[in-house]
């Protein structure tokens, strides 16, 4: 580092950091693909605001959003922040399967440097800020309705959670428009991502985004964990919860444990490149090994932070759209929770080919192929779950169908990268890529679009147009097929991951199915924005404001869609699992309750958006050098932190009187809407009042 | 298709010897037996969804219906007993192919040192004091054991269709013990993403016979370069090589010294592989 640029007021940022001026001096297709997606970024950003301007939106976003800590606000501000990352990963990878497509022989579009850039990308942002969101947004928005309670244990914890992810994500969104991303993968496995061997701000990018994003994650752990343990109504004991409850809460407690080694891997990462240490260094004793097995000790566990709040989902969508109690319930429990606890046992499977003896390889071999039997069990009972129910195969319940059918053929080749001997050979592999997609895509995506499908209507008070959700759903399936399968077998005929250019003929015709299959997946993202528009402009049409347009099972059905927003005007008291379906058949449902109390909310607060700013201020900052930015942005975190301890009244009251006119007219509203059979679910009689089987 | 495409392919799947062929065969053994757990679900899950479908006429509905014991016992059982028929399998390949297990033969394995470097792969033949980058000579029906170490970031050394594959790292030593049963040419390559030249990091594997392997080294010794101190610098700058290069002799020790060089100058093992 020079002197002139440690003192520079910009630190080590100059014009040519700006993708567009880079596009400008050197327009090549490259290049001005690059150009084109921050130009996309930015023209997005103009029109938002003038939106928000034109429809006079700032003060509602500012007041009912962006200072919000309602946990169903909170939730749905996460949702929206993964979809948007969503967009942007999905288009990545289209973009890379049509390098990969025709670049047999041929450089392609795409130079390397671009290329490594769109697949760190595209890994970072699917599992950081598009998988993560969305789950904790999920469970957000359900879970507390789902035990019974009015919000989270800590309100504002949970909204500055939120801040300090979508921190992480707006640096990942910068980074298209000034500088460059790391080009070392979702992993950023050193020393290759060091500073002796990459020099630029695209690690210094990875290491701040995902740092903040983890510690986002660490404190969501810890705040659903406690609202689990408790906040649940009274008789909700833990083996009455719903499943997704259960799921959440392994969930959390892996996010407790499984975070921290990720954010010290990422701290010390930095330490390597900014202070000159050497953790992971090739020289002076360091130890790149050290990372892997710090990064994998919470990547592995990650894999089921992700995938059991889906399988949640799948337990309450199959069992709805079934009309049916879960099958096994106890089962799916214990199966859940040895899943969960045998996750932190199988990390050294990620890097079997480092050389390390055959006894340990066999032990982590056999722990990893051991998780192989509660999922097994899971699969057959959410096929049970079907048998002697009445089945409706809306949207939801297709992507849960879909994720049985693919999730066992990811199971399956899993348990061939559990052996030592056989990952050998397909390590690195495109067979990996296609193997870590088959679990992720019906596991995560799938899981989180029925979730959304299933759940729309109680946040938003209408139903979502199930003909665009189906369209959806057949690009999403055939897509997945197109997409991977031919990637399984170019991992068979030694095709490697991350590769910009190809040497070998043979693989072209795979390639090419696979690009096509990417095509389809995207359409099958633009179908859900269609069904999304078409759903609001027909929103009057497809209200629900009764609340339980499936015949829910669970709480959350029982109260207005949506619901207000301390979720229950009187806590309900539960008897036994399926509480709603209880209360339905014991004709308790909608009844008018003996007595009223005064509800205490939180505040809103600005602390969370105040250290969320900071937060991209400091990122920023660190990745440029720009030291006064630094310090100013830690400064603005702590001190939002700190003045927040002054502020004594943090908490308003919702009169009783106020809390049973809205509760009673809803009570009336609802016993004035006909019910409705479950053969006019997707049909405008669907008002949300589910007519009761006997 | 499937098996015209694998087959004229350069991965495992297209075995070229003893390694690659039971890496294969084990492949295929654990699909047969994961298709006991697999196919009922296949077969059940459209019964299930036609049978109990909402207008039905034929399965009965029976919303409450949450358990049943024999049903438990097989789905907890079934694939319990496919781990334990897997995981006994396991055990035993992880030690018959591991990669470091010296291969049966009646013959001594052919040494060669692999150095993995910015955007090459460097091999050294002790025994016959050569080297050549960006490809490697190998003796049909003969065991080769590579000793393997990286000049740079972490890579993966795989040949396809020889066998699996084994990491790289700057300062430690790997090793993998291969064999090709026939003459024949074999792509090589890194697996692991290492920066812009990643995609042109192949060699080419020949394996001929050992008549034509020690023409081919005496050939060596007589008419290329010596890779000397001036060499190396020259290999480790990263680029990517138009062709593969040949030298006629090595400087003593360079294995042991590109090891050394990261670790404090102190090598933890003498030039032909026993401990200090």
């Amino acid at each position: 580092m020079t002197v002139e640029s440690s003192f520079s007021l910009l630190g080590r940022l100059t014009p040519q950091d700006i993708s567009f001026v880079q596009t400008f001096e050197n327009p090549v297709m490259s290049e001005f693909i690059d150009g084109a997606a921050g130009s996309v970024l930015v023209i997005g950003m103009i029109i938002v605001a003038a939106l928000l301007t034109y429809y006079r939106g700032w003060k509602t976003l500012w007041f009912d959003w962006l200072t919000s800590v309602d946990h169903k606000k909170v939730g749905i501000m996460y949702i929206v922040v993964a979809f948007v990352m969503l967009a942007r990963a999905i288009i990545e990878g289209v973009l890379m399967r049509y390098q990969q497509s025709i670049a047999v022989n041929d450089p392609g579009v795409l130079t390397p440097d671009h290329f490594g850039q769109l697949f760190s990308t595209h890994g970072s942002i699917m599992i950081f800020f598009m998988a993560m969101p969305f789950i904790t947004g999920m469970i957000n928005y359900i879970m507390p309705q789902q035990i019974g309670a009015r919000d989270v244990s800590f309100p504002l914890l949970n909204a500055i959670s939120l801040w300090l992810t979508a921190a992480g994500a707006a640096l990942v969104m910068i980074s298209l428009v000034v500088g460059k991303f790391s080009t070392g993968g979702w992993t950023a496995y050193p020393p290759y991502t060091g500073i002796e061997f990459s020099p630029g701000e695209g690690v210094d990018y990875w290491i701040w985004s995902i740092s903040l994003t983890s510690i986002g994650s660490t404190l969501t752990g810890v705040n659903f964990a406690t609202t689990i343990y408790k906040n649940r109504a009274p008789g909700m004991t833990l083996f009455r919860m719903p499943l997704f409850c259960w799921t959440s809460l392994c969930t959390s407690v892996l996010m407790i444990f499984a975070m921290a080694p990720l954010t010290i891997a990422t701290l010390m990462l930095a330490l390597d490149r900014y202070a000159g240490f050497h953790f992971f260094t090739n020289d002076l004793g360091g130890n790149m090994m050290n990372y892997a097995n710090l990064f994998w000790l919470f990547g592995h566990p990650e894999v089921y932070i992700l995938i059991l709040p889906a399988f949640g989902v799948f337990s309450e969508v199959i069992s709805t759209f079934s009309g049916k109690t879960i099958y096994g319930y106890k089962s799916l429990v214990v199966a859940t929770m040895s899943i969960a606890v045998l996750s932190f046992t199988v990390w050294l499977h990620h890097f079997f080919t480092m050389g390390q003896g055959a006894n340990v390889n066999a032990i982590f071999g056999i722990a990893t192929m051991l998780i192989g039997v509660p999922t097994g069990v899971k699969v057959y009972d959410w096929l049970l779950t079907m048998v002697r129910g009445r089945i409706r195969l809306t949207t939801a319940m297709l992507f849960s169908i879909m994720f049985l059918v693919t999730f066992v053929i990811g199971g399956l080749t899993g348990v061939i990268l559990a052996n030592p001997p056989v990952d050998f050979a397909v390590h690195n592999s495109l067979f990996l890529v296609a193997h870590f997609h088959n679990m992720v895509i019906p596991g995560v995506l799938f899981g989180m679009i029925a979730g959304y499908q299933f759940w729309f209507p109680k946040a938003f008070g209408f139903r979502l147009a199930e003909r665009w959700g189906k369209a959806s759903f057949w690009c999403w399936s055939f897509g997945f097929y197109l997409t991977f399968m031919p990637l399984y077998v170019l991992g068979l005929m030694g095709a490697m991951r991350r590769t910009v250019e190809w040497f070998r003929p043979e693989y072209l015709g795979w390639l090419q199915v696979s690009f096509v299959g990417a095509l389809l997946l995207f359409s099958g993202f633009i179908f859900l924005c269609v069904q999304l528009i078409v759903s609001v402009r027909q929103r009057d049409q497809r209200r629900v404001p009764a609340g339980d347009p499936w015949d829910g099972r669970s709480l959350e059905w029982s109260n207005s869609a949506p619901p207000p927003e301390y979720n229950f005007a009187v806590i309900p008291e539960v008897s036994g699992q399926d509480a709603f379906t209880r209360l339905k058949e014991q004709g308790k449902a909608y009844a008018s309750p003996t007595a009223y109390d005064d509800i205490v909310v939180p505040k809103n607060s600005i602390v969370a958006p105040v250290i969320g700013v900071g937060a991209i201020a400091l990122g920023f900052a660190l990745v440029w050098h720009i030291w006064w930015l630094v310090a100013l942005g830690f400064v603005t975190m702590w001190g939002a932190v700190i003045a927040r301890s002054f502020v004594t009244e943090t908490e308003r009251v919702i009169p009783a009187s106020k809390v049973r006119a809205d509760h009673e007219a809803w009570l009336q509203q609802v016993r004035e809407c006909a019910t409705t059979s479950r053969e006019q679910e997707d049909t405008s009689a669907n008002v949300g009042r589910a007519e009761v089987l006997a | 298709m499937f098996s015209v495409a694998t087959t004229a392919s350069n991965g495992f799947i297209n075995p070229a010897g003893p390694i690659a062929e039971a890496l294969r065969d084990h492949l295929i053994f654990i699909v047969m037996v994961m298709a006991v757990v697999i196919v009922p679900l296949f077969i059940a899950l459209p019964w299930t969804l036609w049978r109990y479908r909402l207008r039905t006429k034929s399965g009965s509905y029976q919303p409450n219906w949450e358990f049943s014991w024999p049903l438990e016992i097989l789905i907890w059982g079934l694939p319990a007993v496919i781990v334990v028929v897997l995981g006994w399998n396991l055990w035993h390949q992880s030690y018959e192919l591991d990669p470091y297990k010296p291969l049966a033969a009646a013959e001594a394995p052919l040494e060669i040192q692999a150095i993995a470097l910015d955007w090459k792969w460097v091999f050294i033949y002790p025994d016959q004091n050569v080297a050549s980058v960006n490809e490697v000579m190998i003796v049909a029906g003969r065991p080769v054991r590579f000793r393997l170490t990286s000049g740079t970031v972490m890579q993966s050394f795989m040949i396809p269709r020889l066998g699996g594959q084994i990491y790289t790292m700057a300062g430690m030593e790997t090793q993998m013990n291969l064999l090709a049963s026939e003459p024949g040419q074999f792509r090589g390559l890194n697996t692991q993403y290492n920066g812009m030249g990643f995609a042109n990091q192949k060699f080419i594997t020949h394996a001929v016979s050992q008549a034509d392997f020690d023409a081919w080294a005496t050939k060596m010794s007589d008419s290329k370069p010596p890779l000397n101190q001036a060499a190396w610098a020259l290999l480790a700058k990263p680029s990517v090589l138009a062709a593969p290069q040949s030298f006629g002799s090595v400087a003593e020790g360079l294995f042991t010294w590109v090891i050394a060089g990261f670790t404090g100058g102190h090598p933890h093992m003498k030039a032909d592989g026993t401990d200090l």
